[in-house]
């Protein structure tokens, strides 16, 4: 048992990853375990985000545990103007960890300063979203049978794009080399560039999807988005050079696949969700089995 | 005598003269030390003159020796503050202020998105550069930098 908050991915260290890929594993194989029988979580979704509050609910509910919380801040206390503060310390008397993703940047970290209870980053802005990350890791393991020296591309908007910074923090500590691939107004900020420097990590810039994806293992698609951009032209441009289609997969690599933090909007076209290399949907699968890894090492819940 | 008289006044027998604050720093100065609510003798002036910063502002307090955490806090916005440790009259140390490792409560987050704009949670800022003056706030993790640096 860790019983620490997870809000940002650096808090975790690379023996954390691999442990949480390993009970991952484990939950993928039997994912119904009476672990949390008995025990509360709370989801706290003050912006309202499908995917992940059921990817967690899910998790929670295969463990055997109840869930309370709300679904947007519309139904909860926010609207009487109630405080993060007040909220946190009041629910934090209710169960055995809180599940939070919140519009503001840094309220989960906040909120784990409040907390008695370990509080798991859903999301909080722009800035982190951990479990993300981890179930990035877990599909890139499963679907490549490691995590080392691994190339790794990564397409579209690199400069706003929470889940490839976090992934890129992640990663570096697996000897990845990178190939960033954005228009110019969306490149990975230097900051990473530095960080992957100090590493002695090797990476490229690139402004066109082309031929050298057939060097890739993996290829993270993201969303590039409209009002990311200063000049409407040059969105109209850009769009559509940032767009996978099936038939740029023939010269890939056969153990190469797609992943996507998804929504998807037009990034990935349909005719590539049936080649065998497509992996955004499986992707989500995973999520629900790292979460369960997530949930059970930081209450120390026996897998 | 006129002269003998202001000496008078502002010499203080223990205590610590923080000299070289810019002017137009000096109140924010009096307010990061938490001076106005300090109950013993306090002297400043302001607007006087500086060869090297235009106009300059002093503040001397009786009786108080600043803990270095407590006085690197005013290094900021009064980079260039020389402190005279004062004791019997005389100055026993001359310190210069440095801006420390963790900046708590003293700069606003410039991410407009950030929790501490909008609850009631004391900024806490992590220095990564000291001579460019670059911030990471340790809750939204955004880089605050000198050009859009802006005071509590």
């Amino acid at each position: 048992m860790i019983n620490k908050s997870l809000v940002s991915i650096t808090d975790f260290s690379k023996a954390n990853y691999l442990t949480i890929l390993d009970i991952s594993r484990k939950f993928e194989k039997d994912s119904y375990k009476d672990l949390l029988k008995g025990k509360v979580i709370a989801t706290l979704f003050f912006e309202p985000s499908t995917r992940t509050r059921l990817s967690f609910e899910s998790a929670i509910n295969r463990l055997g545990g109840r869930t309370i919380g709300f679904s947007d801040s519309g139904t909860s206390s926010v609207t009487k103007g109630e405080t993060l503060y007040d909220t946190i310390r009041v629910v934090s008397n209710y169960c055995e960890m809180i599940v939070m993703r919140h519009p503001l940047e840094g309220s989960a970290r906040y909120a784990s300063e409040i907390s008695k209870i370990p509080v798991i980053n859903a999301g909080d802005g722009a800035n982190q979203h951990p479990s993300q990350t981890l179930l990035d890791l877990y599909s890139i393991q499963k679907t490549q049978g490691t995590l080392d020296d691994l190339k790794i591309f990564m397409v579209g908007d690199l400069k706003y794009g929470r889940t490839v910074h976090s992934l890129l923090m992640a990663l570096s500590e697996f000897n990845t080399s990178f190939c960033f691939i954005s228009p110019d107004e969306l490149k990975m900020p230097d900051e990473y560039k530095m960080h992957l420097k100090a590493k002695g990590l090797n990476y490229s810039e690139s402004r066109d999807l082309n031929e050298s994806i057939s060097e890739a293992d993996i290829i993270y698609m993201t969303r590039v988005q409209k009002e990311r951009f200063s000049d409407p032209i040059e969105y109209e441009r850009t769009k559509n050079a940032y767009v996978l289609k099936n038939e740029m997969l023939r010269i890939t690599k056969e153990n190469m696949k797609v992943l996507h933090p998804l929504p998807r909007v037009n990034e990935i076209n349909t005719d590539v969700d049936a080649s065998p290399k497509a992996y955004y949907f499986q992707q989500t699968e995973n999520g629900v089995y790292v979460r369960q890894a997530i949930i059970s090492l930081i209450l120390g819940l026996k897998v | 005598m006129t002269k003998d008289k202001i000496l008078e006044v502002s010499a203080i027998m223990d205590g610590t003269v923080i000299d070289h604050i810019p002017a137009d720093s000096l109140f924010q100065v009096i307010s990061i030390l938490r001076l106005e609510k300090f109950d013993g003798m306090i002297t400043f002036g302001t607007n006087l003159e500086s060869k090297k910063l235009g106009k300059k502002g002093i503040i001397k307090v009786s009786g108080v020796f600043f803990k270095d955490k407590d006085i690197n806090r005013i290094a900021l916005i009064a980079p260039e503050a020389k402190l005279n440790i004062i004791k019997n009259y005389s100055v026993v140390e001359k310190k210069l202020v440095e801006i420390p490792d963790e900046i708590i409560g003293i700069v606003k987050c410039v991410n407009p998105q950030c929790i501490t704009n909008h609850e009631r949670v004391a900024t806490r800022f992590l220095v990564l550069e000291k001579k460019k003056l670059k911030l990471r706030c340790q809750y939204c993790e955004k880089m605050t930098y000198r050009e859009n640096m802006e005071i509590l």
